[in-house]
C-alpha cells in the first residue's frame, strides 16, 4: 500500500485564540477525488492552507506528497496546484499570455503541447488571444484551472472552484478533472454545493473545526439512521401544515410540488411503515396522497442533521 | 391568475441580441425559476421586468400593470434582491432596515411594526446593533430578504440570491422563500445553481437570450428525449470511464465518487450494450442502472440541442 498523498493527523490551527481547525485528522489517497464539506467558518479553507504549507499547523501534524509543507513549501509548490477563491489572474494579459505566465513562475520548459491540450479540453481555444478581464466568470475560472495545472502537479487544491460558474462551464470544469484524474491526479476540494459533493470518493462533514462525519457519499446516505420520505400530496399547503404539526416529523422542506419529510428518530426499517402513518394522517385531514415513500437521505439531509444535532 | 406575463419580449443593445422572443407565464403564489448560464440573459430579462431597463420589443405585464408602459407604477409594487445584496455595510442591522423602510415610505408605527416583523424573519432578534459589515453570508442574506419585503410586495424578484451562501443558511432561505408564496407572494428567481432550481414550482431554461425549456422538474426531467442517465458500479471506474467515452451511444460520461454517469442513446438494449463494454474490459461484477437525470443533465442536453438547432440554422 503505497503512502497517502495527504496525511493529516490532530491538526490545530487557531486564529488569535479562537481554533478555526480543532483536531482534524484524515488522509488522501492518490488517484482520489476528497472533499471538504461544510458551513461558513467550519475550517475548510484552514485546512487547506495547511496542507499547502501556506499557513503553519498549531497542532497535530500535516505531510503533503510526503514533505513538510510549511518547510518544504519551496518544493511541494512544484507538486501540488492550488485554485484558491481569489485566484489573480491577469487581465491585461490573453489566454495564452496568463498561461505562459504560470509556466515561467514554476520553470515549466516545453509547456506548449500541454497548454494547447488543455485549452482546447477546457473549450477556451477559439479565444486564446483574448485579454483575461474580458472573459465571463465561467471562462476565467476554467482559465485559472488551466494555469494551475501547466506544471503537472500530483495533487490538485481547489477552495470552492465552481462558486459562481454556470452549469455548462461547471461540467467542462469536471471532464477536464476526470480525464486528469486518469492520468494519477489527486483532488482535494471544498464545495458548499452538495450536489458537487457527490463527485467525490469520500467527503469530510466539517464543522466549527471538526470533522462530524467522514466516509464515500454513497455510504454515508445508506448508513444513516434517520428516514427520508418524498410527499406528493394535495393541496400541498395542508399536506405542509399537517405534517409540520406531526411530532414525527423532524424537518420538512418543499421542491416544487414535493415534500420531503426528515424523521430523524424514526429507523430505516419503519420507513415504509412511517410512510403509513403519515398517508393516514393525511388523509384524515382532507388531502389528497398520491404519493408517500421513503427516499434515500441526500448529502444536505445528513449534513443538516448533523449539524442542527450538534447546535 | 397569472402574476406575470411576459410575452415575445426581445431586447437588443445594437446588434446583440440579450433577450431573444420570450415568453412566459407564472402564476400568482408560486416560485418560478430563471435559469441559465452566464450571459444568458436572465439579468437583462429580470431588470426588464422591474421596470429598470426598457425593451426593444414585446409586452410585460406585472399584477396586470403594463410594465413597459408604465414602469414606475410597477417598482412600488415590487420588492427586488440582488446577488450582492445591497446593504450597507458600515449601518447596523436596524439603521439598514430603516433606511430601506423609508425608502419605500414607511413612517412611524407601521414602520416599527415591519421593523420588528423582519427582525424576527431573518432571526437577528437581539443584533439590531450589530454592523451590517460584520454579519456572515447567511444572516446578510436573510436581511437583504426582509429589507426587500418590507413594503409587502406581492412580486418579489430574487436575483442569484444564494451565490456562497452555505448548505443551512441556503435551506433556511428557501423556507422563507416558500412561507411567502405561501401567503400569496409571486417569486422569481434566477439562478445558476440548479440544484436550487429545484426548489421552484416551474422552471425556464434560457440560453443566448432564448427560452430552450419550459416546465416544472418533473416535466422537464421527462423532455430529456431521446436520452437516458444510466449509472454504472464497476471495479475499476477509470478504465471503464476511457472504454466507455469511446462509444459512439455515450454521448457524456462523468465520474461520481466510484461510479460512473453516462448520458446515452435511449434505446432498447442500451443496458445491455454497456454491460458487454464493460466485459470486454473485464470490468465485471459491474451495476448498470437507469437513474433519473439530474436537472443539470436537462440543462446540458437542452443547450447543446438548442445550438445545434442554431448551427443548422445559420448553415442553412
Amino acid at each position: 500500500m503505497p503512502d497517502p498523498l495527504v496525511r493529516v493527523e490532530g491538526l490545530v490551527r487557531r486564529y488569535g485564540e479562537v481554533p478555526a481547525v480543532d483536531g482534524v485528522s484524515f488522509e488522501v489517497e492518490r488517484g482520489e477525488t476528497f472533499g471538504l464539506i461544510g458551513p461558513d467558518g467550519a475550517g475548510k479553507t484552514t485546512t487547506l492552507r495547511t496542507v499547502l504549507g501556506l499557513l503553519q499547523a498549531h497542532g497535530g501534524s500535516v505531510r503533503t506528497c510526503g514533505l513538510d509543507p510549511f518547510r518544504d513549501r519551496r518544493r511541494l509548490s512544484r507538486r501540488v496546484g492550488y485554485l484558491s477563491q481569489r485566484f489573480s489572474l491577469y487581465g491585461d494579459l490573453s489566454i495564452d499570455e496568463n498561461v505562459s505566465f504560470f509556466a515561467s513562475v514554476h520553470g515549466v520548459r516545453g509547456f506548449r503541447p500541454r497548454r494547447d491540450e488543455l485549452l482546447e479540453d477546457l473549450r477556451l481555444a477559439p479565444f486564446r488571444k483574448r485579454l483575461a478581464a474580458r472573459l465571463s466568470g465561467g471562462m476565467k475560472q476554467k482559465l485559472a484551472l488551466a494555469c494551475t495545472l501547466i506544471h503537472t502537479p500530483e495533487l490538485l487544491v481547489l477552495d470552492e472552484p465552481t462558486t459562481g460558474v454556470d452549469p455548462v462551464s461547471r461540467r467542462d470544469f469536471w471532464r477536464i478533472l476526470a480525464r486528469l484524474q486518469q492520468e494519477g491526479l489527486t483532488l482535494l476540494l471544498t464545495t458548499p454545493y452538495l450536489d458537487e459533493a457527490e463527485r467525490c470518493g469520500r467527503v469530510a462533514l466539517m464543522d466549527r473545526g471538526k470533522i462530524l462525519e467522514l466516509d464515500a457519499p454513497e455510504t454515508l446516505r445508506r448508513r444513516e439512521a434517520g428516514s427520508v420520505l418524498e410527499v406528493l400530496a394535495r393541496p400541498r399547503r395542508t399536506a405542509q401544515e399537517v405534517l409540520s404539526g406531526t411530532p414525527e416529523v423532524t424537518d420538512l422542506e418543499t421542491f416544487g410540488e414535493r415534500l420531503h419529510a426528515t424523521l430523524s428518530r424514526t429507523p430505516r426499517e419503519e420507513a415504509g411503515a412511517a410512510a403509513e402513518r403519515l398517508t393516514a394522517t393525511l388523509r384524515a385531514a382532507g388531502v389528497e396522497v398520491e404519493v408517500v415513500r421513503p427516499v434515500l437521505p441526500s448529502l444536505e439531509d445528513i449534513f443538516i442533521a448533523r449539524i442542527r444535532g450538534r447546535a | 391568475m397569472s402574476a406575470i406575463e411576459v410575452s415575445a419580449l426581445t431586447k437588443r443593445f445594437r446588434s446583440f441580441v440579450a433577450v431573444d422572443d420570450l415568453s412566459f407565464q407564472v402564476a400568482e403564489g408560486s416560485v418560478f425559476g430563471l435559469l441559465g448560464s452566464n450571459g444568458a440573459g436572465k439579468s437583462t430579462a429580470i431588470r426588464i421586468l422591474c421596470g429598470l431597463l426598457s425593451a426593444t420589443s414585446g409586452s410585460v405585464r406585472v399584477l396586470g400593470v403594463d410594465v413597459l408602459a408604465e414602469p414606475e407604477r410597477v417598482k412600488r409594487m415590487l420588492g427586488y434582491m440582488t446577488q450582492r445584496f445591497s446593504l450597507y455595510e458600515d449601518l447596523s442591522v436596524r439603521q439598514n432596515l430603516r433606511f430601506f423602510g423609508g425608502v419605500y415610505g414607511l413612517r412611524g408605527q407601521a414602520l416599527a411594526e415591519r421593523e420588528a416583523w423582519a427582525l424576527e424573519m431573518a432571526g437577528l432578534q437581539g443584533r439590531q446593533d450589530t454592523l451590517t459589515g460584520a454579519l456572515s453570508g447567511g444572516w446578510k442574506q436573510r436581511l437583504a430578504l426582509a429589507c426587500s419585503v418590507l413594503h409587502r410586495p406581492r412580486v418579489l424578484f430574487l436575483d442569484e440570491p444564494t451565490g456562497g451562501v452555505d448548505p443551512l443558511s441556503r435551506r433556511r432561505f428557501w423556507a422563507l422563500i416558500d412561507a411567502m408564496a405561501g401567503e400569496g407572494v409571486t417569486v422569481l428567481v434566477t439562478t445558476h445553481y440548479l440544484d436550487e432550481a429545484e426548489h421552484c414550482d416551474r422552471i425556464a431554461l434560457m440560453h443566448a437570450g432564448r427560452l430552450v425549456a419550459l416546465g416544472s422538474v418533473p416535466e422537464l426531467k421527462q423532455v430529456f428525449l431521446g436520452r437516458a442517465v444510466l449509472e454504472v458500479t464497476c471495479p475499476d471506474y477509470v478504465a471503464a470511464l476511457r472504454e466507455c467515452e469511446a462509444q459512439s451511444f455515450v454521448h457524456e460520461a462523468s465520474v461520481f465518487g466510484s461510479r460512473l454517469h453516462l448520458v446515452v442513446d435511449d434505446v432498447p438494449g442500451v443496458r445491455a450494450q454497456v454491460l458487454a463494454v464493460l466485459e470486454r474490459t473485464k470490468n465485471v461484477p459491474a451495476a448498470v442502472e437507469r437513474i433519473v437525470p439530474s436537472l443539470e443533465d436537462v440543462f446540458i442536453h437542452s443547450v447543446e440541442v438548442a445550438d445545434a438547432a442554431a448551427g443548422r440554422q445559420g448553415a442553412a
